[in-house]
C-alpha cells in the first residue's frame, strides 16, 4: 500500500464520522417522530400526505401488520417498475426512442430495484429511456432505501419499548425517512455533483465530429443483423471509419445522488459511477464515496440515541469500522502489485510522482489505484454496488475482498437501514454465543434472547448463503450458467459466485464479464434477490415484535456489557467466523486459486 | 396505494425536474456535457475520451467498448480478469501498436497506456503516459520538446496535496492546444 493511499483511506473515515455524527442525531429524532425545530411546515405538508391517503395520523402496527404493509408496498414498487420498462417504447420522455425491455430482463430489474439491490442486467444508456429512469428507477432508489431504515427504526423500537404489541407504523417511517432524509440529501448531492460535471438535462444524445476519424474493425453483419461466421466460427470482421462520435445525455445527477445515498448501485449508465459523466472529478468520487456510508454510519449513532446509550452505537460503528479498515487495506494492497507478465513485458507499473502504477486494467486514471481501490470496498461494505472501477478486472485478491464483504451479510455499514438491522442480528448472535460461554442467559440491551429470537436470527444469517452456494452450484452444473462465463479457469467460477453473493446480498455490483442478461441468470438471480432481501426482513421485525412485547431486565454485575474493546472485538469475531465458515471453501475454488496461478504466470 | 402514487410523483417527477432547474441555472456547461466547441461546432466533451491514432496527437486510454473503441453510446470495461490470456494478448497488442508509431522508444510504457480504463470513456492519461508519447508527438509536429513539456505542464494536473487525486491530464484539451499552437500537419484538412 503506498502512502497516499493510506492517507486516503485516513481521511475518509474521519470525514466520514464527523459528518455522520451530526446526522444520527437527526435520524433519531426522524425515528422517534419528535417535532423538529424549523420544520412545521414538513410536518404539515406530511400529515396533510396522510389525509389525502387515508392513513391514519397516529395509529401503530404489530409486527404482523407492519410486515405486511413493507411486502405489499414494495411488491407494488416492483410491479411498477416492470410495467414502465414493458411500456416505454410508447410512453413520453425518450428521446432515443428506445424499445420496450424484455421480459425476463425487465422482471429482474423490476425485483433488484425493489429489493436495494439495484443490480444491472441491462446496458442503461442503450436501453432504458429517461421516463423509465426517472419514474421507475429513481423512485424504488428512495422507497426501497426507505423500507430499510423502516425496519431499523422498527427492531430499535422492539429493544426500546416493553410490553408493547406495536413496533411504530410502516407508512408513517416510509414517508418520514423519504420526505425528511433521502429527499433533501439527494437534491443537495446532485446539485454538488453537476458543480463537478455530472450531467442533468433532458435533451437527445448528441453527435458531435470528431477531431479525428477512427477506422475500426467490426464484425460483417448478414442481411438479419446477425454476425456472419466464417468456417470455425470465426467472426468475419471489415474495416469501418466514424467520423462522429455519440455523447450520451440524460437526467443523471438527480440519480446519481440518491443511487449512492439509498446504497442502491443501479447507474443511469452501463459503466455505472466509472462514466466520466457520472463521477467526473476526485472530488466527486470521494464524496460519492462518503455518501454511500453516510446514512449507514449515522444510523449507528441514531441507534445510540434511541437507546438512550450512546455507547451501544459506538460499539456497533467500531465492530463495522475494524472489519472495514482490514478489508480495504488488503485491497488497497493487491491492486497496487505488479502483474508479473506486463512486468516481463516491460510495462511501468511501480507508483511514483507521475502515475499511479499498479492494476490499471479496469480503472480510470482520475481514480487511480487509491481511490479505486477504496471505492470496491466501500460499495461492497456497504450493500451499494456503485463501481468505479471494473471488479471483474481487479486482482484475485483485490476481487475476493469484495466478495467476502458481501458474503458476511453487508452488515459492515451494510444497506440504509439494513446494516444496521443485520449487525443487531450478529450482536443477538454474539451475546448468545457469550451466553453459552458464561452459562448465563443471554441479554442485549435489557431484553432476554430466548429461543424465539434465536430461531429469527438464525434464520436471518443463514438464508442467505443457502441462496449463494445453492444458486452458485446450480448456475456451474447447467449449460444456462455456464454458457455467460467471459473469464476462463478459476475466474469464471469467480464471476458467478460474486454474481449470487450479490444477489442475495442485495449489493448489485458484478463481475461484470458474466453475461447475465439471459432468462436463466435473470429469474435465478431475481429469486435469490427477492428471498434475501424480504426473509431476512420479515424475521427481524419478528425479533422487534417478540422483543417489544418483553419487560426489560435491569443490569448486574453479571450482565455482559456490550459496548467497549470486548464487546467490538466479540462482535467483529462473530461476523468474521460465520463468513469464514461458510464461504473459505468456495472462495478456495476462485480467487485463491486464480492467485496462485497468476503468481506462476511467466 | 394512494402513498405509493404521492411519493412516486415527489421522488420520479418533482425531484429530477427540480434538480434540473437549479443545476442548469447555477452551471448550464457542466449540466449540458461540457461540450467543446471549435469553430462554433461540438467537436467532443472534456469529460468523454476520443480515440486518437496518428502520431501527431497524444493517444488517450485504451477503450473496450464495440464496436468501435471510445463509443460514448455504449461504455464498459474489457472485464478480462489478470490470468485471461486475452487480457495479455490485448496488452501485447497494444504495446506492438505503441512500438510501431515511436520505433526509437525504449523506455517502459506506463501501465495505463496499455491497459482498457473502466469506462471505455476514460478521457485522461497519467503525466507519465504523457511523457511517454512526448517525443513522437513533437517529432510529428516540428516542435521542439521543450514546447510540448510546457503544454503538458499547463493542461496538468498534479495530485492536490499530495494525496488526493491523481497526476493526470486531458488528452482532447492537449490535442486540440496541439491544433492551435502548430499547423495541423500531416494529413488535408478539409475544414
Amino acid at each position: 500500500m503506498t502512502a497516499q493511499s493510506l492517507v486516503i483511506l485516513l481521511v475518509f473515515l474521519a470525514t466520514l464520522l464527523s459528518v455522520a455524527y451530526p446526522l444520527g442525531i437527526y435520524l433519531a429524532k426522524i425515528g422517534e417522530g419528535t417535532p423538529i425545530r424549523g420544520l412545521n411546515w414538513m410536518k404539515k405538508t406530511e400529515n396533510f400526505f396522510y389525509r389525502l391517503a387515508g392513513i391514519p395520523l397516529d395509529s401503530e402496527m404489530e409486527w404482523k401488520d407492519y410486515a405486511l404493509a413493507l411486502l405489499v408496498f414494495n411488491t407494488l414498487g416492483a410491479l411498477v417498475v416492470y410495467a414502465v420498462q414493458r411500456l416505454q417504447a410508447w410512453l413520453p420522455l425518450n428521446p432515443q426512442a428506445l424499445g420496450n425491455v424484455s421480459p425476463d430482463s425487465s422482471f429482474n430489474t423490476a425485483i433488484s430495484f425493489a429489493t436495494n439491490t439495484n443490480w444491472q442486467g441491462y446496458g442503461g444508456e442503450s436501453t432504458m429511456s429517461y421516463l423509465t429512469q426517472m419514474l421507475a428507477l429513481t423512485v424504488q432508489n428512495f422507497l426501497s432505501a426507505a423500507t430499510g431504515m423502516a425496519v431499523a427504526y422498527a427492531l430499535v423500537r422492539g429493544f426500546k419499548r416493553h410490553f408493547a404489541k406495536s413496533i411504530g407504523n410502516f407508512w408513517h417511517d416510509v414517508t418520514r425517512s423519504t420526505l425528511y432524509v433521502l429527499l433533501p440529501l439527494s437534491a443537495l448531492f446532485a446539485v454538488f455533483l453537476t458543480s463537478q460535471g455530472v450531467i442533468q438535462n433532458f435533451s437527445a444524445y448528441q453527435e458531435v465530429n470528431l477531431v479525428e476519424p477512427l477506422s475500426y474493425q467490426q464484425a460483417k453483419t448478414g442481411p438479419d443483423g446477425e454476425p456472419l461466421t466464417h468456417a470455425e466460427s470465426n467472426r468475419m470482421m471489415e474495416s469501418a471509419i466514424a467520423t462522429t462520435q455519440v455523447l450520451p445525455m440524460g437526467p443523471v445527477a438527480s440519480q446519481e445522488a440518491i443511487k449512492l445515498l439509498g446504497t442502491n448501485g443501479g447507474g443511469f449508465f452501463n459503466a455505472n459511477s466509472a462514466h466520466p459523466y457520472a463521477n467526473p472529478t476526485p472530488l466527486s468520487n470521494f464524496v460519492e464515496m462518503l455518501s454511500i456510508l453516510l446514512i449507514p454510519a449515522a444510523l449507528c449513532f441514531a441507534f445510540g440515541r434511541m437507546v438512550g446509550d450512546i455507547r451501544q452505537g459506538w460499539a456497533i460503528l467500531g465492530a463495522m469500522t475494524v472489519i472495514f479498515l482490514t478489508m480495504t487495506s488488503i485491497v488497497l494492497v493487491a491492486e497496487q502489485q505488479a502483474h508479473p507478465v506486463l512486468q516481463a513485458l516491460d510495462v511501468d507499473q511501480a507508483p511514483g510522482e507521475l502515475q499511479p502504477g499498479g492494476n490499471m486494467e479496469g480503472k480510470e486514471i482520475r481514480f487511480g489505484i487509491g481511490a479505486s481501490a477504496l471505492f470496491a470496498a466501500v460499495t461492497t461494505a456497504a450493500s451499494c454496488g456503485a463501481v468505479n472501477a471494473m471488479h471483474d478486472s481487479l486482482t484475485p485478491l483485490g476481487g475476493m475482498v469484495p466478495m467476502l464483504l458481501m458474503q458476511l451479510g453487508e452488515v459492515v455499514f451494510g444497506g440504509v437501514g439494513s446494516g444496521l438491522y443485520g449487525m443487531l442480528i450478529f450482536s443477538i448472535l454474539a451475546v448468545f454465543v457469550a451466553g453459552l460461554m458464561i452459562g448465563r442467559t443471554p441479554e442485549y440491551l435489557g431484553k432476554k434472547i430466548q429461543p424465539f429470537e434465536m430461531k429469527m436470527a438464525s434464520m436471518v444469517i443463514l438464508v442467505t448463503p443457502l441462496l449463494v452456494l445453492g444458486g452458485t452450484a446450480l448456475a456451474v452444473m447447467v449449460d444456462a450458467g455456464r454458457a455467460g462465463i467471459l473469464n476462463p479457469g478459476a475466474h469464471g467460477f469467480s464471476e458467478i459466485l460474486y454474481a449470487f453473493s450479490s444477489a442475495a446480498n442485495n449489493n448489485g455490483s458484478a463481475f461484470a464479464g458474466l453475461s447475465a442478461n439471459t432468462p436463466f441468470y435473470n429469474i435465478l438471480l431475481a429469486i435469490a434477490m427477492w428471498f434475501g432481501r424480504f426473509i431476512p426482513i420479515v424475521a427481524v421485525l419478528a425479533i422487534a415484535g417478540s422483543l417489544a412485547a418483553k419487560k426489560r431486565v435491569e443490569v448486574t454485575a453479571g450482565t455482559l456489557p456490550t459496548h467497549g474493546p470486548l464487546f467490538i472485538a466479540l462482535l467483529s469475531g462473530t461476523v468474521i467466523v460465520v463468513g469464514a465458515l461458510t464461504y473459505l471453501p468456495a472462495l478456495a475454488l476462485g480467487p485463491v486459486i486464480e492467485h496462485l496461478q497468476l503468481h506462476a504466470l511467466r | 396505494m394512494a402513498l405509493f402514487a404521492i411519493l412516486t410523483i415527489i421522488c420520479g417527477l418533482l425531484y429530477p425536474l427540480t434538480v434540473t432547474v437549479i443545476a442548469h441555472t447555477l452551471f448550464t456547461d457542466k449540466a449540458e456535457g461540457s461540450l467543446v466547441l471549435r469553430d462554433g461546432q461540438p467537436i467532443g466533451s472534456l469529460l468523454i475520451g476520443q480515440a486518437f491514432l496518428s502520431p501527431k496527437y497524444f493517444w488517450g486510454r485504451p477503450s473496450a467498448t464495440s464496436p468501435m473503441p471510445n463509443n460514448g453510446a455504449s461504455s464498459g470495461g474489457s472485464n478480462l480478469g489478470p490470468t485471461n490470456p486475452a487480457q495479455i494478448d490485448a496488452v501485447r497488442m497494444r504495446i506492438e501498436a505503441l512500438k510501431r508509431a515511436d520505433p526509437g522508444n525504449i523506455a517502459p510504457i506506463p501501465v495505463d497506456l496499455v491497459t482498457a480504463s473502466a469506462s471505455g470513456l476514460d478521457p485522461e492519461i497519467s503525466i507519465a503516459a504523457a511523457y511517454y508519447q512526448l517525443e513522437r508527438v513533437a517529432r510529428a509536429r516540428n516542435a521542439t520538446i521543450e514546447e510540448i513539456r510546457g503544454m503538458i505542464a499547463r493542461l496538468g494536473k498534479a495530485r492536490y496535496l499530495g494525496f488526493f487525486g491523481e497526476p493526470r491530464v486531458n488528452v482532447l484539451a492537449l490535442n486540440l492546444a496541439l491544433d492551435r499552437a502548430f499547423a495541423r500537419t500531416g494529413d488535408a484538412d478539409p475544414r
